[in-house]
């Protein structure tokens, strides 16, 4: 027996059996607790509650909500609110973020320390934090809706919101929308036929002009040929709000304010350490082979940089997505605050409720893991 | 054969040294350049002087009530006259001396390490001598010192106790789940997998929910949990799974050759790891530990959403004060200097520790 103790591959086995019956053990014990403890206190099981009333008011539903609909439908809202959040967020602070790293690098010594120092400012200041000063300090600050700001005629800013024209569903819209696709999937096959025709016969393409030209006029086109008129329902001031057009709430402004100045810090320094990485023989190589700064930038810098700067800035978009839940603290109604928040409170059934909020973001999680492996993969067969 | 023309000299610069040639080589060497140096100083006209003159120039620093502040600029008066707020919360009056002597005993700690304690061992065992009377000290209960309850605790010691309780509770169970994940046995590898994966999958705040409203359904009727309790075990399992990864990160630097060195000597499994592969690991991975010590610092303001008084939550809590209307700007900036202070100050520490391992490995 001691000796069979001895053996390594017997202790292994050995101590995973132990392992196994110790987890089964503590799973069953805090299975019976819980079921003991639901019981007494008369939370119900099961999901029967996603179909029940919700019964209170969402201020943002970006998909049609009424007091009358069901939790799930809160549910939806919610997971809706929290993926436009994401996408605007993503999308301006990959803007920033590339922004401020390169300004970073830059020779200009005003510029990069002041990029630097911006970095070293709000990469130290927590979050939570950032997001309550915009909403608490900076957006009470804009005046009151009698007194809003005003741009261009129709757009009003106040301390209720952000007020823009909002264009009719029309045929109109419709074409200038789909006009912007095509643009987009063409300029995707362009970039493709270019790229081939330039390996084969080595002729160049002026692919970003053709690109600016077709997402330009396309768009133009199809305005006139859907009809030349959006049909904008401005907002107009009545009584003591505004009424009408597209309004953007304090708390998704502050929200996605915080969030973008926040994660474009760590998306610079990604950014920073991709262009650094790249050495510095390959910068002199391109100069001795009479590259312009700019076209070295182009073919030689940015795509060694971007190989390495992609998989931290990708792991900042999840933190991102993931930050987004801290719209608890100031009300913007995502998944967290109205599902794991005002139903839970409702409707008392912790386990259910924060296990389906858990599972949302485990299964962005994974989309963005994915992706990110898909990256790593691709990248893998360009080098030998 | 091209013939080639001989451009005219170019005039020597008129000097490689002084602020002007500084001034051009690295404010206006293009004319790019140039404009982007004048919307830098414009960019910082209209940022610095306005906030310096509502934080410096007009502020009233002295005075003791709301009425003295006169100036049109920050009213320093409030933050201290709730400094006690912010530094300690609720706690009582007069039992203040026992967090001053806690802290006090800190720095002595600090001190004693650079400078009387040699060796890992007597420095472990001061180390925990100090967290059980510190724990004493600010909790109570025996040897005559009152209990203070733990929903008195707040601001910035409440800040300070939950970060620290995470970065110490999280660092062994984070070393144990690393190895774990590194271990051939597959049953101990797929639930350490599963654990990391799982809790970096989800936001912070969804494993404190899970924490105060779900673990107190896990224990029998009689087991309460203290509020905080549940918050610190929160946040030191969210803490482990991120450890736990950048342990593995440093575990993966270390060449297989220094596994089967150790086995070749006859080291049993754990004597291999903690004498032979956790110093290697370690040493490589403390900058990103650091790192991460600071993000958990910073994640230490969310229990204010699940209603603990940190000194995040102190801001709003001091702005109630109806005697003092209207002072949340003063309330939140001073607040995000006592936080970025002390991020940045172990962002610098992190510097430099980086540097000193650097040297050490080559």
């Amino acid at each position: 027996m001691m000796r069979a103790l001895r053996n390594q591959k017997v202790r292994g086995i050995l101590f995973q059996i132990l392992t196994i019956i110790g987890l089964v053990a503590f799973l069953w014990y805090i299975g019976t607790n819980t079921m003991n403890n639901i019981e007494q206190r008369g939370i119900k099981t099961g999901f029967e509650f996603l179909n029940s009333t919700a019964g209170f008011g969402i201020d943002e539903a970006p998909i049609a909500y009424t007091e009358t609909d069901t939790h799930g439908r809160v549910f939806w809202v919610g997971l809706t609110n929290t993926l436009i959040i994401g996408f605007v967020g993503i999308i301006f602070a990959t803007i920033l973020g590339l922004l401020i790293g390169v300004l970073r690098l830059s020779n200009n010594w005003l510029v990069s320390k002041m990029a630097a120092t911006y970095i070293d400012i709000f990469r130290n200041i927590p979050i939570l934090l950032q997001i309550l000063f915009w909403y608490n300090v900076v957006l009470k600050m804009l005046p009151v809706p009698k007194k809003s700001l005003e741009f261009a005629g129709d757009i009003f800013l106040n301390n209720r919101g952000l007020y823009l024209p909002q264009p009719d569903l029309n045929s109109t819209t419709i074409a200038v929308l789909v006009s912007l696709g095509l643009a987009i999937v063409s300029i995707f096959f362009i970039n493709r036929w270019s790229n081939k025709r330039q390996e084969e016969t080595g002729e160049d393409f002026p692919l970003f002009f053709v690109s600016m030209g077709l997402l330009i006029s396309l768009p133009i086109i199809a305005y006139f040929i859907g009809g030349a008129n959006f049909n904008f329902d401005l907002p107009a001031l009545k009584g003591f709000n505004f009424k009408g057009g597209k309004s953007i709430s304090p708390e998704f402004l502050s929200l996605t304010f915080a969030l973008v100045i926040y994660t474009a810090t760590f998306i610079a320094e990604a950014v920073r350490s991709g262009i650094e990485a790249v050495t510095k023989g390959q910068k002199e190589a391109a100069a001795s082979i009479g590259l312009t700064e700019y076209q070295a930038l182009k073919l030689v810098v940015l795509p060694q940089a971007i190989r390495i700067a992609i998989p931290p800035t990708i792991n900042q978009y999840l933190n991102l997505i993931k930050n987004s839940s801290l719209a608890t603290a100031i009300g913007y109604p995502e998944i967290v605050t109205v599902f794991s928040g005002t139903s839970l409170n409702q409707v008392g059934q912790a386990i259910e409720i924060i296990a389906m909020t858990m599972l949302v973001y485990l299964t962005i999680s994974l989309v963005v893991s994915a992706i990110l492996n898909w990256f790593n993969h691709k990248m893998k067969i360009k080098e030998r | 054969m091209a013939i080639f023309e001989l451009k005219a000299e170019r005039e020597a610069p008129s000097s490689t040294k002084g602020v002007i040639h500084w001034l051009k080589d690295n404010l206006f060497s293009t004319p790019s350049n140039a404009v982007m140096t004048i919307l830098g100083f414009y960019i910082l006209y209209i940022i610095i002087p306005p906030f310096v003159q509502w934080a410096y120039t007009d502020a009233t620093f002295v005075g003791e009530t709301r009425a003295d502040c006169t100036g049109g600029g920050a009213c320093w008066i409030f933050v201290g006259a709730k400094m006690d707020l912010f530094m300690y919360g609720f706690y009582p009056k007069v039992e203040l001396w026992r967090l001053q002597t806690a802290l006090g005993l800190f720095v002595a700690l600090i001190i004693a390490f650079k400078y009387l304690l040699k060796g890992g061992k007597t420095k472990f065992i001061a180390f925990s001598l100090y967290l059980i009377v510190a724990f004493i000290l600010i909790n109570g209960g025996v040897l005559g010192l009152e209990n203070v309850p733990t929903d008195k605790w707040g601001g910035l010691m409440l800040t300070v106790v939950v970060a620290a309780v995470g970065i110490i509770f999280s660092f062994p169970i984070g070393i144990i789940i690393a190895f774990g994940r590194a271990s051939n046995l597959p049953i101990i590898r797929s639930v350490c997998v599963t654990y990391v994966e799982f809790i970096r999958g989800v936001p912070l705040i969804t494993i404190l929910f899970m924490s105060s409203v779900i673990l107190p359904l896990f224990f029998p009727e009689g087991i309460t949990f203290d509020k905080l309790l549940r918050a610190l075990i929160g946040i030191t399992l969210f803490q482990a799974a991120y450890v736990a990864e950048i342990i593995r990160g440093g575990l993966q630097s270390i060449s297989r050759g220094q596994y089967e060195a150790a086995d070749a000597i006859g080291l049993s499994y754990w004597q291999k790891m903690l004498l032979v592969i956790l110093p290697q690991a370690l040493k490589v991975a403390i900058p990103n530990l650091v790192g991460a010590f600071i993000s958990l610092f910073q994640d230490t303001t969310l229990v204010l959403i699940i209603g603990l008084f940190d000194l995040l939550a102190m801001v709003r809590i001091t702005a109630a004060d109806s005697t003092w209307l209207g002072m949340e700007t003063e309330g939140y900036v001073f607040v995000t200097f006592i936080f970025w202070a002390f991020c940045y100050g172990m962002s610098r520490y992190s510097n430099s520790l980086e540097k000193q391992f650097n040297t050490e490995l080559k």
